[in-house]
């Protein structure tokens, strides 16, 4: 028996580590076009104790250490690229607290977006976190690592921007707290210490995330979901921004796709508005849809398709199944709102060079501060031509992103790649000494964000 | 050897995406939907992770390994990850993991467990190599009549039959149906397997003997209307059985109990004090759709506070003994095991009786509610025996 597999039964007893071929097989693979790696060891650790001890055995040995949520992220970013230990944070599942008054959930880390909205929604029912539209499997810090957004980034931001403090464990086994619970007091604001920015957007290079304290908003009695649709995609960014204006409602975005045929070249967008009484629904519907939309409605340039109450669980893995094929990657991007137009039309063109039905979303940033554009590959995971197809697919659309004057959210090793050299060369330098500085034997998530 | 392309679902099982819905209960309470993936919280033992390591051992992408075999057979066939998975295959999604069950019983590659609980049946009819005349000891001094023609068969099964707490509510039953007047009869000795396990463990040739077997004892002696006391047998009996030229009316005895209580032909009504919850047996919710019989008896017997579980109906966490595993037991073992969490989450309902109408259930949370220390907080108690005691016939 290898000493590594023995020290990690020592710490996280026997059966929440595996060395056996299974276990590595499936750790091996993203859910997208990424190809495998296999890991040396699957560990599923229940305490940040336990992490620290792994990460120290990590550094004596050597060997790396990849961190794992939901493994949702589709874009190979807890592939073990280089061997090491995989570590499977879903056990990490507690909700430790919810403060009602002052609106944040303390979470261990694997907690997961489904697990925190159904607690909120049984036993807060006036909270809600902003919650991803990925499946609910993935998980809390798994979301803020990568700088994810909800559906409540319009008015409040990325994920990331709604953190109240952090617990890390550093690449060289320290525990460390960030925000005002660092100095013993509640878990409710980051600032004004320090910031964290080293372990956000880091994709786990830089330290594991053990704790989330994150912000929660009002949630009000109604929620539903409006739709209005558009044929001109030139019209997308005024729509947002006049909608952005009116502040009435929750969630904006823009989908177009080329399934099913009869809507494709049309531009849907769906439009959250929550009220906590019919009056303010209506207020707000006529706000929304009269005095701002109206204009497009009248011109028919726009058509309104009412108002559904309920938030419907997104089911995006839908997307999966569309030639029955079980795959899909796409690649998000932050980019201004008023690159829509030619986000789509580029896009569009990709997937039809590739001959994968078109999918594009935009996710509306802040008060149209930016949207996140996401272009959707489908794949048949028999087929491996297709899931060639899709990777030429986002490597193209990779490039584009940057070439739109947009950055590419969550990247994998290319776009990473694409990213780096692009960045002002201080600022790189000052990641790669960061990097240095908190990881000397470069164990943490290996191959991402590697600044040469 | 099978390969992928041989696989009756060999252009099916690729369509995973493994995106993880299949771990939840309706509401996304938490991950822990799959009995298998709660007990072991590693990928490979979610529904996904079977699926994927199917299609890679059918591809030759990996080696068959015990390991490899415990994953799969620790499926308890619960089909809760076919309720939860949003994409249109998931109607196959327990067929494809029977079907590697299937493949590895073919190739001879099954646990020794697996094995064992096989050639117990074959050998003796019951999975625990008890011998075949003892099948009807359940029945001693009970005075239950032969099945010979009455309206229904009662059909107890392997667990009633021979496990001595099943034995209790065997008999609880056959008291209820004789006291409210059933014609009813019973096999006893001559009782045969269901063999719905075995074919949740895809030994599909013991399955078809078995039920051919019983067919033609059942239409033999003219049967027509079946009651069985275990979800199991009820399953079979009604879904697969018509497969093989079996054809009767089969009611779980819930449903039976259901309409004598609410015809008044069954009078419930000395009740009895207590705070109940009901556990709902995979094969009677999930896969049949039955949810209410059980609650309306419950809920009907004076001085029965009904208190749901937080996860229940197509929700409900799966106690770990289907798919053989009340005999294997590849879940037990650690307070992770699923019948220790269901028993824990009916603990927290402030109940002090934890409802179950199906043997399997019985033994494996009762069993949990001693490894939980919760003896002097919570009992474990079949229908059967609840009814049987607000009937008046046991105190
Ligand atoms: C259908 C679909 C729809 C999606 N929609 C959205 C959406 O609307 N909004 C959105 O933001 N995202 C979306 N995503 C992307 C992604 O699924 C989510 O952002 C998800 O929250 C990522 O979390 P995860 O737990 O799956 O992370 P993982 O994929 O497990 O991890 C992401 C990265 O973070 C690292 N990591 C994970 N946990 C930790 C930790 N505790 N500490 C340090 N590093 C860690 C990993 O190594 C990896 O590099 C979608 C994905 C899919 C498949
Ligand atoms: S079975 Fe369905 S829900 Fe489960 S991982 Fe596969 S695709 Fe997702
Ligand atoms: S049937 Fe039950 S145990 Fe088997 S994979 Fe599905 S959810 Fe898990």
């Amino acid at each position: 028996m290898d000493s590594v597999y023995e020290a990690l039964v020592e710490i996280v007893g026997p059966e929440h580590v595996s060395s056996q071929p299974e276990e590595l097989f499936i750790y091996s693979w993203d859910l997208g076009t990424t190809e495998p790696h296999r890991p040396d060891y699957a560990v599923a650790p229940r305490t940040a104790e336990e992490i620290r001890k792994i990460v120290q055995l990590a550094n004596k040995e050597k060997i790396p250490v990849v961190p794992l949520g939901g493994g949702l992220s589709l874009a190979g970013l807890a592939v073990p690229f280089k061997g090491g230990i995989l570590l499977d944070l879903k056990r990490m599942d507690d909700i430790i607290e919810v403060n009602e008054r002052a609106r944040y959930a303390l979470v261990e880390c694997g907690v997961s977006q489904g697990k925190l909205t159904a607690y909120l929604e049984r036993h807060h029912p006036h909270l809600t976190h902003s919650e991803p539209g990925a499946p609910p499997a993935a998980t809390i810090a798994g979301n803020v690592v990568i700088h994810g957004q909800g559906d409540l980034a319009h008015p409040y931001g990325f994920n990331s921007d709604m953190i109240n403090g952090l617990e890390v464990v550093t690449p060289t086994g320290e525990i460390c707290q960030f925000g005002s619970c660092a100095i013993g007091a509640g878990w409710f604001t980051l600032h004004p210490l320090p910031d964290v920015g080293l372990f956000l957007g880091w994709t786990g290079t830089t330290g594991i995330i053990t704790k989330v304290s994150l912000r929660l908003f009002p949630c009000k009695k109604i929620r539903g979901m409006a739709q209005f649709v558009v044929d001109d995609e030139d019209l997308v960014p005024e729509v947002f921004y006049k909608i952005t204006h009116t502040q009435m409602v929750e969630d904006i975005m823009a989908t177009s796709q080329a399934i099913p045929p009869f809507s494709s070249e049309l531009h849907h967008f769906t439009i959250n508005i929550a009220a906590d009484s019919e009056k303010e629904l209506e207020f707000k519907l006529e706000i929304v849809f009269d005095d701002t939309l109206g204009e497009y409605i009248h011109k028919g340039d726009g058509g309104y398709l009412g108002f559904i109450r309920g938030l419907e669980r997104p089911q995006l893995s839908k997307t999966s199944d569309w030639r029955k094929g079980g795959g899909f990657e796409y690649v998000g991007s932050i980019m201004p709102i008023e690159q829509y137009p030619e986000c789509y039309r580029r896009g569009k063109e990709i997937s039809e060079r590739h001959d994968i039905p078109y999918t594009v979303l935009a996710r509306c940033i802040g008060t149209a501060h930016a949207m996140m554009f996401s272009w959707t590959y489908a794949f048949n995971r028999a087929d491996p031509k297709t899931i060639e197809h899709a990777r030429e697919a986002l490597h193209e659309t990779d490039d584009l992103a940057l070439e739109l004057g947009g950055t590419i959210w969550k990247p994998g090793l290319y776009g990473q790649r694409l990213v780096m050299e692009k960045l002002n060369p201080n600022t790189l330098e000052l990641m790669r000494k960061i990097k240095q500085l908190l990881d000397p034997n470069g164990i943490m998530n290996p191959g991402n964000w590697e600044a040469q | 050897m099978m390969a992928l392309a041989d696989f009756e679902y060999g252009d099916t099982i690729h369509r995973c995406f493994r995106c993880g819905y299949c771990k939840f209960p309706v509401d996304w309470t938490d991950v822990n939907n799959c009995p298998a993936y709660a007990r072991y919280r590693m990928e490979t033992y979610s529904c996904g992770g079977r699926l994927w390591l199917t299609r890679a051992w059918l591809s030759d992408e990996i080696d068959w390994t015990a390991h490899f075999a415990h994953i799969m057979f620790s499926c308890t066939a619960c089909k809760n990850c076919e309720a939860k998975c949003p994409l249109s295959f998931n109607v196959d999604i327990l067929n494809m993991i029977t079907a590697a069950k299937g493949e590895m019983v073919e190739r001879g590659t099954i646990p020794p467990l697996v094995k064992e609980f096989l050639e117990n049946i074959q050998r003796h009819g019951n999975p625990y190599g008890t011998p075949k005349a003892k099948r009807g000891d359940w029945l001693d001094g009970m005075g239950l009549k032969p099945y010979q023609g009455q309206d229904y068969l009662y059909y107890v099964g392997c667990i009633g039959s021979y496990d001595t707490r099943a034995q209790e509510i065997a008999r609880a039953l056959g008291a209820v149906l004789d006291r409210a007047g059933v014609s009813f009869g019973v096999l006893g000795v001559e009782e045969g397997c269901d063999g719905n396990d075995v074919n949740m463990i895809g030994e599909q040739g013991l399955f078809e003997v078995l039920a051919e077997d019983n067919i033609a004892q059942f239409k033999d002696l003219g049967v027509h209307r079946i009651v069985t006391l275990s979800p199991h047998a009820y399953n079979a009996i009604k879904n697969e059985y018509p497969c093989y030229e079996g054809d009767f009316e089969v009611l779980h005895y819930t449903q039976l109990l259901q309409c004598l209580i609410s015809d008044g032909d069954l009078d419930i009504s000395k009740g009895f004090e207590a705070r109940v919850t009901f556990h709902d047996p995979c094969f009677l919710g999930r896969w049949n759709g039955e949810y209410e019989a059980s609650r309306e008896i419950l809920q009907a017997i004076p001085g029965v506070t009904f208190i749901e579980l937080e996860k229940n109906r197509e929700s409900a966490l799966c106690c770990g003994g289907g798919g053989g595993n009340f005999y294997i037991d590849f879940l037990g073992g650690s307070p992770d095991s699923p019948s220790r969490r269901r028993v824990r989450e009916a603990h927290e309902t402030g109940a002090n009786i934890l409802a179950v109408a199906c043997p399997s259930c019985l033994n494996m949370l009762e069993d949990a509610v001693k490894s939980e220390e919760l003896e002097d907080k919570i009992s474990v108690q079949d229908i059967s025996e609840i009814v049987a005691k607000a009937c008046g016939i046991t105190a």
